[in-house]
């Protein structure tokens, strides 16, 4: 067996992941995720008649975060990952999650040189491309809008 | 009605996640990064307001919400102050959950032990 | 060649293993000489707790052999191999930090025994082993991240072992020959497939004994290989089939034997512990018991750093085979 052989041997005997379970579990629980988000948005505008959609939107972007930050401290996070995959992980709480995470993980390091230095480790590149690409979207926008 | 939706393409979006992890191997960093980078051209594009209407958190929760809230702070920013908004707007629209996911982290961190399960 | 015969037989003549909860729930539970349920072993990191299982193996074979040991050959999977010399740092004897990633209780045990045999030692100790959480840190995500490990990881075990090889021939179980491992790399970069990664190197060590001893593999009692896993295992079987030999049903990977399917491992353990702490329970008991005369024990290592990995490069296998038989006097 030569190399190129061998992978397709490996691909070959690789069990394969129950697909269309694991993807109605990340559904799932995403879903709820969302849900929460929803009515945790129809709840604050109830309480916070002066509050504008976006201060709202930032209120309860901010709680998830939160709540997540907890459940990463209480161990239970890293178990709603294990069961929804994609479903814990790309919603904003999973952001939360390895931010907190990696806090956890980096504290016996120190506060400054541990949890500081490391806890953006997996979030960091979000945050990195987010802020270019936005910066590059919005550069676009004031060089158009200077011909419109 | 919201409601609905809000779950129902919520968690599509989640399962689309989902669906890249089980079949690119990719790292939860670059889903998550490749989620941004969809919100936000969702947002260049005007599709992601229109989205946000008619499934509100559905689409706001997942992390395309952070990238589509970068994108259109910045351009909110420019209208309102030009050049300066380039850089000023993106951060400042989503400044709350940053803030808040940096403090829950330091403090979380400094308080719980990580265990191996 | 590179397949070395101990004219001397180097005896085995003390072992111990120290194992965590979750190995102590496997089917191999109730081999393991100590069980310790806490995974940080009462210290401050996990770090600290992998020294102290070195620690804990070290001087548990040390006291079931009955004498001071010469040197230790001792090796771990953290960087610079910290938990080897923290651990030595206690026990205060002649150190030898050897490398060879999850195949390490195999190459010290080899080095062990050729310093036993040439005579420059009388007593050597030979350690190696693994914690589950500074692995996990150290190579993939922190423990409290939510995310699923791929169907095919394996689990790293949580545990030391160590074995005490003397000149003295107050035992009858010796390590007689072994086999040193080339690196072998097939271009698996999948760092969740390490069983893939590592089974070449696994069948080339192999191939080579048998063909250096003429030896095949029904000559052995039991052959052993460390964490291959499930893929890994089904992957050298067929590649020994090519090179003709046939592994039979006498062939076991401890990465499988080591935990039941319902601990959720996915493919198996894997880590320096996994071999260490089945080879100084489950199978030297074995001997013990005299259900076993002669057996093949290799260890598999995946040379890999996360360097390497971020850099795009393949992961590079390597294993290590000793014999372990019964002598006359």
């Amino acid at each position: 067996m030569d190399r190129a052989e061998y992978a397709e041997y490996i691909k070959k005997i690789t069990p394969k992941s129950k697909i269309w379970s694991s993807l109605l579990r990340a559904f799932i629980v995403g879903g709820l995720i969302c849900l929460l988000g929803e009515s945790l948005n129809a709840l604050y505008k109830m309480w916070l008649p002066n509050y504008d959609q976006t201060q709202i939107g930032a209120l309860v972007s901010s709680t998830l975060i939160f709540l997540a930050a907890v459940l990463t401290g209480l161990g239970v996070y890293d178990k709603i990952g294990y069961f929804a995959g994609g479903g814990s992980i790309v919603p904003i709480t999973g952001f939360s999650n390895s931010i907190t995470s990696a806090a956890m993980e980096f504290r016996k390091e120190g506060i400054i040189f541990g949890t500081c230095a490391n806890m953006f480790k997996i979030a960091g590149p979000v945050i990195v491309v987010g802020v270019a690409i936005a910066m590059l979207c919005g550069l676009g926008y004031f060089i158009v809008g200077l011909f419109i | 009605m919201t409601f609905l939706w809000a779950f129902l393409v919520g968690g599509f979006i989640c399962a689309l996640g989902q669906l890249l992890i089980l079949k690119t191997n990719w790292t939860p960093a670059r889903i998550l990064v490749t989620f941004v980078v969809l919100g936000a051209l969702l947002q260049v594009c005007m599709v992601f307001d229109s989205l946000k209407q008619f499934a509100g958190a559905g689409v706001t929760t997942p992390i395309t919400g952070f990238g589509a809230g970068l994108v259109k702070g910045t351009f909110e920013n420019i209208d309102k102050y030009g050049f300066i908004g380039i850089f000023t707007g993106g951060l400042t629209a989503m400044s709350a959950g940053i803030a808040v996911a940096i403090v829950s982290g330091l403090v979380i961190g400094m308080i719980f032990k990580s265990r191996s399960k | 060649m590179s397949t070395i015969f101990f004219k001397h037989q180097p005896r085995i003549v003390g072992w111990y293993s120290v194992a965590g909860k979750k190995e102590s729930e496997g089917p191999l539970g109730n081999t393991f000489s100590r069980i310790v349920k806490d995974e940080y072993f009462g210290e401050k990191t996990h770090e600290g707790a992998e020294r102290k299982f070195f620690v804990t193996a070290i001087q548990g074979a040390i006291q079931a052999a009955g004498v001071q040991p010469d040197i230790v050959f001792a090796g771990d999977l953290l960087n610079q191999i910290v938990s080897s010399s923290f651990a030595m740092r206690e026990i205060g004897l002649p150190y030898v930090g050897v490398y060879g990633a999850c195949s390490t209780m195999a190459l010290s045990l080899l080095v062990a025994a050729t310093f036993v045999d040439a005579g420059v030692v009388k007593n050597a100790v030979a350690v190696a082993g693994s914690h589950f959480a500074t692995a996990e840190r150290q190579y993939r995500t922190p423990l409290e991240f939510g995310n699923q490990r791929p169907p095919t990881s394996q689990w790293t075990v949580t545990g030391a072992g160590a074995t005490f090889l003397s000149t003295s021939k107050k035992s009858r179980v010796a390590v007689t020959c072994g086999t040193i491992g080339r690196v072998v790399d097939y271009g698996v970069k999948d760092v969740n497939n390490m069983g893939a990664a590592m089974a070449p190197a696994a069948a080339d060590t192999l191939a080579r004994h048998f063909a250096n001893t003429q030896t095949k593999p029904s000559d052995y009692d039991a052959i052993f290989s460390g964490d291959l896993g499930q893929i890994g295992e089904e992957a050298l079987r067929d590649l020994l089939k090519d090179k003709g030999y046939d592994l039979g049903e006498n062939y076991y990977d401890c990465g499988k034997l080591i935990y039941a399917a319902r601990q959720k491992v996915d493919m198996g353990g894997s880590g320096c512990g996994c071999s260490a702490v089945t080879l100084n329970g489950f199978i030297l008991d074995k001997f013990q018991k005299g259900e076993y005369h002669k057996v093949l024990f290799m260890a598999t290592g995946a040379l890999l750093s996360p360097t390497t990995t971020f850099q795009g490069e393949s992961t590079p296998g390597i294993a290590n085979a000793v014999v372990i038989e019964e002598v006359t006097a």
